[in-house]
């Protein structure tokens, strides 16, 4: 599978805020987008990979709101991590021939959409979960502050090292004209800032937005026929081992410690390797758990490793160049938001938050809460 | 199919006041919660029994709530001595004071399974 595909284009729309837009029109203004940075327009997709927590039969909603007729439609939702999840079978079908112009598209009214909370009710109906919805978590949140207060607990990490994650995400949004929020975050004003579900505040969680983005997957061969530098897959790995916090085995260690390894095998790389990672920040805690697990610090050592400015702009790692969703965009699911930025820093894009020369980006997805995880690496050409 | 399914029968025994868990007559794990196989051995002999009921806080938090909807509360992960994991709530103290690695023993409380000091 290494090297096996490309994306040719990378699309977002409605970032921030979308009023009056539903979530499939959302999805078809990224598609539009994705589809004009890869000189396509809808008439050349066969292929379609689509996630939504909304929209039931998403897959045959998206195809019929774009026109198109797919020969190849995926439409698997493991949360957050689907759009990086989506890359597996997207290789596989374009590779097998059965596609030739894969779309992956999302898009959610998150912040705007109407009668949203009232469709909240229904799907906690619909999806009990007896065991946990009775002792009233404040879901998601609560279950990563159930992994954050362990890590503290276990590693001695503090709350003001969570709160340099946020700190960097917004020193990086600051840097990103297209970013949702870029006012001065300081550790200060995160530890001040409203508690929600301890040691988690406000500050700590991703933004409530709407948005859409969308990728344009073609096999590597024909990939130098597009407009714009591609950014080859060199490696992904997938992985779940629970789906509600009380059945993860160890609140301290992810599946990405799985995924990520069979990412990094795939591509014959290392966390050394990597130029620029992207990583699915929901809540401060995700960024430092998955810095461990994916092998760029000890475990343990991920809040020492956040709080010394390493993963801010200047910093010798550059993590979540774009804000990630605890500053730049976070519509429900962000999983698609980490690869898009991954292929803008490859193709040297990324304007003021660019980092040079970055040849190899990492764009982890994830799902639930810290359930799905989902590694994915991109490189350019020179290191194909 | 003609006895309800594992979740039916935990509630049905917690409405009668009784907490009893799985265990697996194939490997002799515990299970929690309610399964019809075993995650751990694949076998479908899962049979009820009762825990001992005592179990350390694994990890715990505080859901911050206006007074007017019923204030603070605790949530909290408990591994019991069987080796399982359940999530529920410390009672009877202040959500705040509840620490990781308390040693607390369930009841049964209303139909829901909580922990209060042992």
């Amino acid at each position: 599978m290494r090297g096996g595909i490309a994306v040719a284009g990378v699309g977002l729309a409605g970032c921030g805020e979308a009023p009056g837009w539903s979530e499939t029109e959302i999805m078809a203004a990224a598609a539009r987008n994705a589809l004009a940075d890869a000189g396509l327009t809808t008439r050349e997709v066969d292929g379609l990979a689509v996630a939504s927590v909304n929209i039931f039969l998403v897959g045959l909603s998206v195809a019929e709101q774009l026109g198109i007729r797919p020969k190849f439609t995926d439409s698997t939702c493991v949360g957050g991590s689907s759009f990086v999840g989506h890359l597996i079978p997207a290789a596989l079908a374009l590779q097998a021939g059965l596609c030739d112009v894969l779309l992956v598209t999302y898009g959610s009214n998150q912040r705007t959409g109407v009668g949203r909370a009232e469709a909240g009710k229904y799907k906690m109906a619909l999806d009990p979960q007896p065991f946990e919805h009775p002792y009233k978590p404040f879901n998601p949140l609560t279950s990563y502050a159930l992994a954050a207060a362990r890590h503290m607990h276990q590693y001695g990490t503090t709350r003001e090292q969570l709160a340099g994650v946020a700190v960097a995400a917004r020193k990086w949004a600051q840097l990103n004209p297209e970013a949702f929020v870029r006012e001065p975050l300081t550790i200060a004003d995160v530890l001040g800032s409203r508690m929600v579900s301890d040691p988690l505040t406000v500050r700590d969680s991703c933004l409530v937005t709407d948005g859409g983005g969308a990728l344009v997957l073609v096999r590597a061969e024909r990939a130098r026929d597009f407009p714009k530098p591609p950014a080859y897959l060199l490696g992904v790995g997938a992985a779940h081992w629970h789906r509600q916090i009380s059945a993860m085995p160890d609140l301290t260690v992810t599946a990405a410690t799985e995924s990520g390894r069979r990412a990094f095998g795939m591509a014959g790389l290392k966390p050394a390797d990597v130029d620029v990672v992207e990583l699915y920040d929901a809540f401060t805690i995700n960024t430092i758990l998955f810095l461990e697990d994916l092998g760029f610090c000890a475990k343990g050592e991920g809040g020492a490793f956040v709080a010394s400015g390493r993963i801010a702009p200047g910093g010798a790692l550059p993590v979540n160049t774009n804000g990630g969703g605890l500053s730049c965009v976070h519509p429900g699911m962000y999983g698609i938001f980490t690869i898009i930025e991954a292929v803008r820093q490859l193709r040297a894009e990324a304007g003021a938050r660019q980092v040079k020369g970055a040849k190899v980006a990492l764009a982890h997805g994830n799902g639930g809460v810290l359930s799905s995880q989902i590694t994915a690496l991109f490189g350019t050409r020179d290191v194909l | 199919m003609n006895v309800p399914g594992p979740e039916f029968q935990y509630q049905e025994r917690l409405s009668q006041g009784r907490f009893e868990i799985q265990k697996c007559a194939g490997c002799g794990k515990h299970v929690f919660y309610p399964r019809v196989l075993c995650p751990h051995c694949g076998a479908d002999r899962l049979a009820w029994v009762a825990p001992s009921g005592r179990g350390v806080v694994y990890s715990s938090t505080v859901v911050r709530c206006k007074p007017a909807d019923g204030g603070d509360y605790n949530v909290a992960l408990v591994d019991l001595e069987e080796g399982v994991r359940m999530m529920s709530r410390v009672a009877e103290i202040a959500p705040e004071t509840v620490r990781i690695g308390m040693k607390v023993k369930a009841r049964v409380a209303a139909g829901l399974v909580e922990f209060v000091l042992a």
